[in-house]
């Protein structure tokens, strides 16, 4: 397998890498760990005409404290996050979360930013980033500007980003009780069904992935919570696009997400 | 475009396709054939070799993203005739039978023996995660994996 | 001495493949060799409405482009088993061309080969190739491709089917053995589609060398002899001496790389044609849409039972798919290899199966690892299971009291069952026995009943199978409709030093044959292991053979050897005789020499060589030289068998199946070397525990493939599986001189059930008496809440 040709451009900084972005629009892609892009470019599923690769600019690998704020920079590959004293000590859901993505060999190559940019129904990070109310940091020709997480999301692949727009960083607040709670796609080991809670007294904030074609913050569930979990009843409340597939219907999606929630709401 | 990198020690560099993986430049430019294409969109772990250090899939990487990175094969873990104790713990155990996934299987026993040097066997099997194995069921992989910790440890 | 026989010795092939040195057909590179892609099918059923090349052509680096209206599109690759209908016409064998013309009979199915510089341009120009196709409906289901109105895979035919077939006793008998049984189980389930996916995808080079006017074929399969025997007689039409084929390391294979592929053959024709070597590697997309699958059964079947439990009759019918052309050996499969293993382990006294083989708009189904084996061991040991469910009989207790009895097959005859094999020895109930003290049955049975006091779902299985491999004599399968003799070729060349050279036409991808032949050769001779040397793999070394599958190396490649050791033996008995001044039956040969009887007086194995080789001082009559080759028919197949026995745990909020514990009993008769069988035993355990919790091919109603990545086919990895712990009993085969059967395939034919029947035991309380495999949790989940 062998992608279709295309130009190569390593960017030193995210400005050059935005003035690339604005230059050849729609016929760039970004690529960063590139483990989703390329099999898609190796099946020909995808065929940039250039290749923006923004992984050696600097300043955007760095796990850093801001206040109550932990800011991990976009082109962190999994690896970087699991073996983050910082992010183990106050953001634990996400360490818990990046060990379960992929393998040793995907997690030392993939990263959040990519992650996130490339929105895959089925991905781990979309699930934590909601429940953490996180914010997307991201830089374009217009200026950097910083997305809530719950208005990232737009649906398959899609992303509140726009053509010229990076995703720089990701800032999340800093998180004491939080989870996340995968049921495994047999093969792939992405999410059918990937749940991440924090808890903060007795409220909860849940973010549900691979139930939905756009990952969700489970609000039902949330107002319904009161500190039992018989609020994950409410897991796919609302949501009319439940996926399906031979590993899960949407009838079993559903319960799973409810069992999943359970269960996160339980940890 | 040029690239230059080590690989099992030694300098090389040529003008390639940006659109040439790792692995198909180890095979076809340098004729390290040691490095298998099995699905060749990172699903089987038969092209893992280490990328500064870390176990990856030379499938899935632009042998342009990694100018200038030192890479290990399956060809640069023996020193001499000298197998690599994960090596030797593979023949001992029976850790192989066609071959084909051997060498990704050695390249990421060796990322998991560096992060955690006494794995338990869950550990190990959840570190071989990103490898098929079709034909050892992968029982004696495991054994040989806690058998060369054992070596390397002593 | 040392022996070395029956020890886990190391295996030799090891050093090249754990330094990344081994020689695979993509490692492989030629002068001059060019690359190739292919043009493939998007749509399962369609007509061809046209095919343009001429923006290939022009592309950069092409060499070349052909199309089914080229000379090659004439060629097809034959089918090698003919199964008759049962009213006497002809099994229906259609032309499987190289390059489709006319019509698309299955997605992936090639129209076109590009051939470039290098594989990049290869595959850009096949992009351009411009194929109109007109969609047309497509039936990939066996059963529905057999109703009426179902589209039609080959027009010429009245209906799909491409044969029909049926074994065992009168149906009419069997069927009012059934209406008087005291209890009738029944069943009906899908025996499902697997892709075989040996991790090294299939690999060709042909180099045509004009000046010879020579091919040389390197390619990834099982059995280079009948690749160049198929290709040369039945394809291309080319002079078999002309051909060298060359199958050196082969990544796997469990079947898939037994046949002969429309690739192979194209590639051959291809080079003559440019006049330079040609690469084909499939990727794992093509290989998902290509290489042929396994199993496809759809299955209805009663077992009747009288009161105490004994089997009365048995009565199974079945569709069974045979994919839009007759691969190599896919008529033999769900026939001559599954009816024939209907008796299982049991005194069942009537038995009758009944197939349907229809052609389907999908890939072939042929062999794969077990073959038709599995399939009946999953149906057997399924349904026994169920029955004692139903009458309430423990399921150890239903196997014991339908067992035949031990017999050695040398001073007790063989078992005759009621599906025309003789089994050659068994002792079944030796298996269970030591199956079911590995687990602790009994104490498991506590655990069960306490854990689900507590929720737990706790559940064992248990399969004891027999299988039937080391195929096969030649007459007996050539009356069952093989166009081939199924024999085996060992060639043993003592060198002027006492060094050996041995060619089989066994051949290795994974088995370890360059070690296990040497150690039995080493102890024949009595000569150390370095001084044997094992060559497999090419035509022009190894006069001939019919390669490994079915579990044959050592039962008839190894037989096939020990023949010619056995004339090496006899000849140098002569030459010893003569330098000894001696007579040749007051010789005794032992550790590697020929003493005279009662003296000190003898001579080594080296000398005899050298004499054999330099005779100036040489009996009268003898030719010189020790070097002998020998065909090897074997009497009959061999018979292995054993118990397998599973634990889950059922998680009861999401279905999903948590293997905990797999015990292996296996009787592969004797053994050359505990390590290589123990390891032969696992990763057949582990495919069939693949086909019971994971592993499924899908197509959609338009004949799409659903599952052709590994996104989407789930295969096991490390974290699914525990270890399989392994023990034997061993009872030797009595008509083979090593008394050995086979053990490639018995770890995937006795585990399926093994694992279903604990998933069903895991939920029996809940009123589960089946689920259809692989037993995802999704369909766990849902047998949960009805």
């Amino acid at each position: 397998m062998i992608p279709a040709k295309f130009d190569y451009i390593k960017a030193s900084s995210v400005s050059e890498a935005i003035g690339l972005l604005d230059k050849h629009g729609d016929e760039a892609k970004l690529l960063s760990g590139g483990h989703s892009l390329i099999p898609a470019m190796k099946l020909r599923l995808s065929r940039p005409e250039v290749l923006i690769d923004i992984s050696g600019i600097s300043g955007m690998n760095s796990i850093t404290e801001d206040g109550d704020e932990i800011v991990v920079g976009a082109n962190c590959t999994h690896a970087d996050i699991v073996n983050s004293d910082l992010i183990n000590s106050d953001l634990n859901i996400l360490a818990s979360t990046a060990k379960h993505i992929g393998d040793i060999q995907v997690r030392n190559r993939g990263t959040i930013g990519g992650s996130l940019a490339h929105a895959d129904p089925a991905a781990d990070y979309p699930a934590v980033v909601l429940a953490c109310d996180a914010k997307i940091e991201v830089e374009g020709k217009g200026g950097t500007r910083s997305i809530p997480a719950t208005e990232f999301f737009l649906g398959i692949f899609t992303t509140a980003l726009t053509e010229d727009e990076i995703i720089t960083a990701i800032r999340f607040p800093k998180v004491a009780n939080g989870n996340y709670q995968k049921f495994f796609q047999s093969a792939s080991r992405f999410a059918v069904v990937g749940v991440a809670a924090v808890k903060e007294g007795d409220s909860v904030k849940v973010g549900v992935t691979g139930v939905s074609g756009t990952p969700y913050r489970a609000t039902a569930v949330e107002e319904a919570y009161s500190g039992s979990s018989d609020a994950a009843d409410h897991a796919v409340e609302g949501i009319d696009d439940l996926m399906s597939d031979h590993f899960a219907d949407e009838e079993y999606r559903a319960h799973l997400a409810k069992v999943m929630v359970k269960k996160a709401l339980e940890a | 475009m040029q690239i230059s990198m080590t690989i099992n020690g030694k300098e090389y560099s040529h003008d390639i396709e940006p659109r040439i993986s790792l692995a198909q430049y180890l095979r076809e430019n340098l004729n390290l054939t040691g490095t298998h294409i099995g699905c060749d969109t990172s699903g089987c772990g038969a092209c893992t070799v280490t990328v500064d250090g870390a176990a990856a899939k030379a499938c899935t990487l632009l042998a342009v993203q990694v100018d200038g990175a030192e890479i290990t094969t399956i060809e640069g873990m023996a020193s001499g005739s000298e197998m690599h104790p994960i090596q030797e713990a593979f023949k001992d155990n029976h850790g192989l039978q066609c071959g084909f996934c051997t060498p990704g299987m050695v390249m990421t026993a060796a990322d998991i023996l560096k992060n955690n040097p006494n794995p338990t066997e869950e550990e190990i099997r959840h570190g071989l995660e990103g490898n098929f194995c079709r034909c050892t069921g992968y029982h004696n992989i495991v054994k040989s994996i806690q058998h060369a910790a054992e070596k390397i440890n002593a | 001495m040392e022996t070395f026989i029956g020890k886990p010795i190391k295996r030799r092939e090891d050093n090249r493949f754990l330094k990344g040195a081994g020689k695979y057909t993509d490692d492989i590179k030629l002068m001059g060799m060019t690359h190739s892609a292919f043009v493939r099918s998007p749509y399962a059923h369609a007509k061809i409405l046209s095919v343009d090349t001429s923006e290939a052509e022009k592309a950069e680096g092409v060499v070349a482009v052909y199309t089914g209206s080229d000379a090659c599109g004439t060629f097809g690759v034959p089918c090698g088993w003919q199964v008759d209908f049962k009213n006497g016409e002809t099994m229906r064998e259609p032309l499987h061309p190289l390059l489709a013309k006319d019509k698309i009979l299955h997605v992936g199915e090639a129209v076109a080969i590009v051939i470039a510089e290098t594989l990049e341009l290869a595959r850009d120009a096949a992009e351009l190739v411009d194929v109109k196709y007109e969609a047309l409906p497509a039936v990939t289901c066996p059963k529905k491709a057999m109703e009426a109105g179902a589209p039609k895979v080959h027009d010429q035919w009245d209906d799909n089917a491409a044969f029909d077939w049926c074994i065992g006793n009168d149906r009419a008998e069997v069927e009012a053995a059934l209406e008087n049984a005291h209890h009738v189980t029944e069943m009906t389930y899908k025996n499902h589609r697997l892709a075989p996916n040996a991790i090294e995808p299939r690999s060709y080079i042909s180099d045509y060398d004009v000046n010879a006017d020579k091919w040389t074929l390197y390619t990834s399969t099982q059995n280079p002899h009948l690749i160049r025997l198929l290709l040369c007689a039945f394809v291309l039409g080319i002079p078999e001496h002309k051909v060298r084929v060359l199958s050196y390391d082969v990544g796997g294979g469990f079947g898939s790389k037994i046949y002969h592929y429309t690739e192979e053959a194209l590639l051959t024709w291809v080079s003559k044609e440019i006049g330079r070597p040609v690469k084909w590697t499939s990727d794992r997309t093509e290989a998902f849409l290509t290489d042929a699958h396994g199993r496809d059964h759809i299955v209805h079947s009663k077992m009747g039972f009288d009161k105490d439990g004994k089997i009365v009759a048995h009565l199974t019918d079945e569709y069974c798919a045979m994919g839009a052309y007759l691969s190599t050996f896919a008529p033999a499969v769900p026939t001559y290899l599954h009816g024939t293993l209907f008796q299982g382990v049991y005194t069942t006294p009537l038995i009758h199966l009944n197939v349907i083989a229809p052609f389907t708009h999908t890939v072939a189904v042929d062999a794969y690892r077990g073959a038709g084996r599995p399939e009946a061991t999953y149906l057997l040991e399924r349904i026994i299971s169920k029955a004692a469910k139903e009458m309430n009989i423990d399921p150890a207790e239903i196997r014991y009291k339908n067992f035949i009895p031990p017999f050695n097959g040398t001073s007790e005859p063989g078992y005759q069952t009621q599906v025309a094999l003789q089994y050659d020895s068994g002792n079944y109930e030796g298996v269970l026995k030591r199956g079911l003290e590995m687990l602790g049955y009994e104490d498991f049975r506590k655990e069960q009943a306490e854990a689900r006091k507590n929720g737990k779902l706790l559940g064992v299985g248990i399969s004891t199978y027999i299988e039937g491999c080391g195929i096969a004599p030649s007459a007996v399968v050539g009356s069952l409709g093989a166009r081939a003799g199924l024999y085996e070729v060992g060639h043993v060349r003592v060198q002027p030093t006492g060094k050996v050279s041995v060619f089989t036409g066994a051949h290795s991808h994974g088995q370890g044959h360059e070690t296990v032949f040497a150690q039995f050769v080493a102890d024949k001779l009595g000569i150390p292991m370095d001084d044997v040397d094992i060559v497999h793999g090419d035509t022009d070394q190894v006069a001939f053979g019919m390669g490994t599958y079915g579990s044959r190396s050592l039962a008839v490649g190894g037989s096939a050897i020990i023949k010619s050791i056995e004339k090496v033996l006899e000849k140098g008995a002569k030459i010893a005789a003569h330098k000894l001044e001696a007579a040749e039956e007051d010789l005794e040969y032992a550790e590697g020499k020929w003493t005279v009887k009662g003296t000190d007086k003898s001579i080594s194995f080296g000398d005899v060589s050298l004499t054999a080789y330099v005779p100036h001082d040489y009996p009268e009559g003898v030719e010189p030289g020790l070097d002998f080759s020998s065909f090897y028919d074997p009497t009959n197949f061999t018979y292995p068998f054993g118990t397998h026995i599973a634990v889950v745990e059922v998680c009861p909020d999401t279905g999903k199946v948590d293997l905990q514990r797999f015990v292996a009993c296996d009787d592969v008769g004797n053994v050359m070397n505990p390590m290589i069988v123990d390891g032969q035993i696992h990763g057949g355990v582990v495919q069939g525990v693949g086909q019971a919790l994971l592993e499924e091919v899908i197509y959609d109603g338009e004949g799409q493939m659903v599952t052709g990545s590994y996104m989407d086919y789930a295969m096991p990895r490390a974290d699914d599986v525990p270890n399989i712990e392994t023990d034997r009993t061993t009872t030797p085969c009595p008509h083979n001189p090593l008394g050995v059967k086979g053990a490639g395939e018995a770890g995937a034919i006795g585990s399926t059930p093994a694992v279903v029947n604990a998933v069903v035991d895991a939920l029996s309380h809940l009123g589960v008496t089946d689920i259809q495999m692989p037993v995802t949790p999704r369909r766990v989940w849902k047998a949960m809440q009805n």
